[in-house]
């Protein structure tokens, strides 16, 4: 019997073989030592139909609890228009490899044209790639861009409210390549702006990664920033939430001079983490030291307008161990993604977007202080997300939600705890989350 | 295919909008924060209707080549055929509802797989243990060489700070280990493009932090001395590093870790079927060997003795390389994949795909100049076509193959020949399929003699042709505001 | 075949240098420009950027290609070709009519360890 994937049949091999010459499936690896050819079973079960592949899946899937998510930290869970996956799924988009051939590529190409136009315009940045693979990895590139683009500049600063996951990987990627990685503390819910100014007269700050909303949910005041670190010929980079820039100042705006992020914000599925969408843009002046890849308009032979693979000699199959990044694959699929989801919603449905989480967070931090058993912790404009102090233990508050289906209350470093909010929140919602705070005992 | 030249911005029109959501229940708006801390600048997203948007894409798709379409004997690569029970069961609600944070006791399910998928890669690759947080092929290089320089530097070894690459390897791997600080020693390859014992030698001392290469080799060889190479690396103290880009033909045949591999990373969207998606999201899981399990990035998904599954951080690892658990996403598939098969069908994946790569070389290798002949695994190498004085190049067959309804092969790599074309057809391909491609490329070869202008000037039949390259590297127009105030 | 201009000094990575004076200008070769093909960017120091010989300065790209400038002396930069920045093609049509960089020579017994036209040529034809 065949296995549907693989069609080959008895006689389809010996024909095979007779043309190469062989008598046996074996002597085609007459050649790998003996002593290496795996002759025991691997320990798989055995094949599995389809039906019983979706029973499998479904039995796992039951295995999972399905909350009510009002938790953010770099996830968020957005409301996504239906017909984008029927759009994604479409077999041309979804089976092409990287469009290296881009007289049948074009389709791929010309969606990734888009997205860096689409990110462009949320950013205020002139140049964006296909994109990265996550957030966190984004900024960890975006620190290497930094440095190849001063040069002789050593160090990176990065601001202690940016998302505890950002900060860790950052700090893995530095510490292998020899980056020196210092962070600048917090104060009052946003960046040190004094302590950021102090360490800038070292003189040796390639870039400066500050978060546009911070982990606490906060908008930052970038003001004076990019002056402060222009002064000494650093660059200013921002890890933004491309979702808010729909409302709030982009960087661009605030003079930064590379922007990265999640793009995860737009109307991807939460999906346990992955796959999400690291994106990265900067001004004009750096393009040639954005990792990954670029896409740029020209025309064909016959003058017709058409996209291509660009400013390949960045790349790492040119560049080789001189290259500033070893990114190949990226997340294309989940870049056409946002794409769709960013033309479908427009100008209007992204602040649209931004009002209904502004209004429920707002709505709930109030009526959370109500119950009296939280107090404030910084009372800083906030977006969707915010953090309270609990006079219950963090972790207490956190079960009690868990127990009645709600992600929610996530304990933070310091022992905040931390809520968000999105449009998919409705009022039922937020007063069944309170039900549960109320049932609590100081 | 079909010529569609509009783009997203060029549909829209003010007041149209293709999204649907509730008025809001709230009382406040974004209206009421701050105004510096407000935008000031137009968003410059399109207003588009939502069949607009539907057509518009849909036309997109309709200028794509994807394995669905048609073959795509593209030589590293490994597109073979991407299950739809796949795509199905990755979309399961139930997993993705699931948010990151959720505590392990909501996602019991969702760790059983991803713990589940890395015995299973283990025990295909002869690994200890796996994680599935990387990313992508170049982010699990990244990530094992990580691993790596964490062994040696836990053991206060810190002078191991050089790597030993093959000069015939892909940039990628130079990159990654450029990327983790390592510094790169190029090791010759002899005419037949495997590793030359005699030049890696003199090249093993206690500055080395290990090798990296890919078995077989970028010319679809098998490194037959590998036993050899590995006794030599461990007894400098070095490490092996195994590129999975070319696991594909192993699977059936033998395990990266017999060979003496103590650390590897497999491409799940090229072995394990999962959709390359125009250039991903992929997947990147890393195996390593026993003595290397603590060095594997945080966080790990770990089952306990009551067989609960737990999500917890070590200390030694060799850090966070990915936000949450990877692309969990293309985790799935390829766990659908590997169940599907079974440890029966999967045994005949490499021994097919092989199969397939020899018939092609066979067939076409008095038209096409086979440098080195002998058997080759998965994938080949021709150095262009035989008959070299009409001037056809292997550029000019690969657009021409295009005509044909044909993706390209891997062109002009590896670089070791001038007119590498690399061929690599997949077991997920019926002889019949590779059958008529062996036709076209005959015919492509004759034509190149009888025609060889139509040839040079391919493709004809594409929705564009060859594109001005040099302009667009020039002059970079990365995005529509920049192409819109051209016009 | 690539033309050889008298009177410079080159080296084996295929830079060229004019010397006036105590300055040089700096270029890359016909032969260098030939195997690179169409150059769609120049990737150039700053002015008063210190050079040092067999070390890299910039990288000059093409399309599918890559190739790092190496200095053949030491100094200082004290003017880089602008013109270059626009129009990078001008390498293509005359390689030597169009410098990269302007260096103030820190040592001119650098220069002893360049070729001149004649070494450079049979250097090339060796190395076809």
């Amino acid at each position: 019997m065949n296995h549907p994937y693989i069609p080959h049949t008895e006689a389809d091999i010996q024909r095979m073989l007779d043309r190469i010459g062989l008598k046996t499936i074996d002597e085609l690896y007459a050649d790998v030592p003996e002593s290496v050819v795996f002759k025991k079973e691997y320990d798989l079960p055995p094949s599995l139909s389809e039906t019983e592949i979706r029973r499998l899946f479904n039995e796992l899937g039951a295995k999972n609890r399905r909350l009510t998510i009002f938790a953010g930290n770099g996830a968020y869970d957005h409301y996504a228009p239906s017909v984008i996956p029927y759009l994604i799924e479409r077999s041309e988009f979804i089976t092409a490899y990287t469009p290296y051939q881009p007289e049948v590529a074009q389709g791929t190409l010309r969606y990734i044209f888009e997205y860096q136009s689409l990110i462009c315009e949320l950013t205020g940045m002139e140049c964006s790639n296909a994109s990265m693979y996550d957030g966190p990895t984004a900024a960890a590139e975006s620190m290497f861009m930094a440095l190849a683009a001063t040069k002789k500049k050593t160090r990176v600063l990065i601001s202690e409210t940016l998302l505890p996951q950002v900060r860790k990987v950052m700090h893995t990627y530095a510490k292998y390549r020899g980056v020196t990685l210092d962070t600048i503390p917090a104060t009052d819910g946003t960046t040190d702006l004094a302590a950021l100014q102090a360490e800038l007269e070292t003189d040796n700050v390639a870039a400066v990664l500050i978060p546009s909303v911070n982990r606490y949910g906060i908008i930052e005041d970038c003001t004076g920033i990019a002056e402060m670190v222009h002064a000494r010929k650093g660059l200013l980079m921002m890890y933004a939430d491309p979702s808010a820039l729909a409302v709030i100042r982009t960087p661009g705006e605030w003079g930064a001079d590379i922007v990265c992020g999640e793009a995860q914000s737009l109307g991807l599925p939460l999906h346990f983490g992955g796959p999400y969408l690291g994106f990265l843009a900067c001004r004009k002046e750096w393009v040639r030291k954005l990792p990954g890849r670029v896409v740029g308009a020209t025309t064909d032979t016959d003058g017709k307008r058409a996209f291509v693979l660009t400013l390949q000699a960045r790349e790492q199959h040119i560049r080789r161990e001189k290259a500033n990044s070893n990114i190949c694959s990226n997340q294309s699929l989940m870049a056409l993604y946002v794409t769709i989801y960013l033309s479908l919603m427009g100008k209007q449905g992204l602040k649209e977007v931004n009002d209904l989480s502004y209004g429920g967070a707002h709505h709930l931090y109030d009526r959370l202080l109500e119950t009296g058993l939280f107090e404030p912790v910084f009372s800083r404009p906030f977006l969707k997300e915010f953090v309270l102090k609990s006079k219950l233990p963090a972790e207490n508050v956190h079960h009690a939600l868990l127990d009645a289906g709600i992600l929610g209350a996530i304990p933070t470093e310091e022992g905040y705890v931390s809520f968000c909010v999105t449009e998919q929140r409705t009022p039922e919602d937020i007063d069944r989350l309170l039900a549960v705070i109320k049932t609590l005992k100081p | 295919m079909k010529y569609y030249d509009k783009l997203i911005f060029e549909w829209s029109h003010e007041g149209r909008r293709g999204y649907s959501l509730p008025a809001t229940p709230w009382s406040n708006t974004t209206d009421e924060l701050p105004a510096r801390l407000k935008r000031n600048t137009d968003t410059g997203l399109p207003e588009v209707s939502e069949p607009d948007v539907v057509r518009h894409y849909t036309n997109l798709s309709n200028m794509n080549f994807g394995v669905d379409t048609g073959f795509y004997p593209l030589g590293s690569c490994t597109m073979k055929y991407n299950p739809k029970i796949n795509e199905e069961v990755a979309a399961l609600p139930s997993f993705t509802s699931l948010h990151p944070l959720q505590p392990a006791e909501t996602v019991q399910g969702a760790l059983q797989l991803y713990y589940e998928l890395n015995r299973a890669l283990a025990s295909l690759t002869g690994m200890a243990e796996c994680t599935i947080n990387p990313f992508a092929g170049a982010h699990g290089e990244l990530t094992g060489l990580m691993v790596m320089r964490q062994y040696h530097m836990k053991r206060g070894d810190l002078k191991r700070t050089r790597i030993i690459v093959p000069d015939s390897a892909h940039g990628t791997n130079p990159a990654s280990a450029a990327v983790c600080g390592l510094e790169v020693v190029e090791v010759k390859s002899t005419p037949q493009g495997t590793i030359d014992l005699n030049s890696l030698r003199p090249l093993l001392d206690d500055t080395i932090a290990g090798i990296m290469m890919t078995n077989p080799n970028t010319l679809g060889l098998f490194e037959t001395e590998i036993c050899e190479i590995a006794s030599l690396v461990h007894e400098c103290g070095g490490l092996l590093y195994y590129d999975g880009a070319n696991m594909n033909p192993l699977l059936g045949v033998c395990r990266p870790g017999d060979m003496g591999f103590d650390i590897i990373h497999l491409n799940l969207h090229k072995t394990f079927s999962t959709p390359h998606g125009g250039g991903g999201p992929g997947a990147g899981a890393v195996g390593v060997a026993a003595h290397l399990t603590d060095y594997l990035p945080n966080p790990r998904v770990m089952r306990n003795e009551e067989g609960v599954f737990t999500v917890c951080d070590h200390e030694d690892a060799a850090g966070q390389i990915s936000g949450f658990l990877g692309n969990f996403g293309v985790a799935m598939r390829a766990y659908a994949y590997i169940r599907s098969l079974g440890r029966e069908y999967i045994r005949q994946v490499g021994p097919l795909a092989i199969l397939g790569a020899n018939y092609i070389k066979e067939s076409l290798k008095d038209c096409y100049k086979l440098p080195i002949p002998g058997l080759c695994k998965h994938e080949f190498v021709f150095d262009g076509l035989i008959n070299k004085e009409t001037g056809v190049t292997t550029l000019d067959v690969a657009k021409r193959l295009l005509d044909y309804g044909y993706h390209s092969p891997t062109i002009y790599f590896p670089l070791l020949f001038h007119q590498s074309i690399m061929i690599e057809p997949t077991e997920t391909e019926s002889p019949e399929t590779i059958d008529r491609f062996i036709e076209v490329m005959r015919l492509i070869a004759d034509e190149a003699t009888t025609e060889p202008e139509l040839v040079k000037t391919a493709p004809h039949n594409t929705p564009i042709r060859r594109l001005d390259e040099t302009t667009a590297a020039k002059h970079p127009v990365l995005r529509y505001a920049e192409l819109s105030s051209e016009n | 075949m690539s033309e050889v201009k008298e009177g410079l000094y080159y080296s084996e990575s295929h830079e060229w240098i004019k010397v006036e004076g105590d300055c040089g200008y700096v270029g890359i070769t016909d032969h260098a420009q030939q195997a690179l093909g169409n150059i769609v960017y120049v990737d150039m120091p700053e002015e008063d950027d210190e050079v040092t010989q067999n070390e890299e300065f910039g990288a000059v790209e093409s399309v599918k290609a890559a190739s790092d400038l190496i200095s053949p002396v030491s100094g200082k930069v004290t003017e880089i070709n602008e013109a270059l920045e626009d129009q990078p093609e001008l390498i293509n049509q005359d390689a030597f009519g169009n410098w990269i960089i302007k260096v103030e020579l820190s040592d001119k017994g650098e220069l002893d360890a360049l070729m001149d036209a004649a070494a450079y040529e049979a250097y090339c034809n060796e190395n076809l």
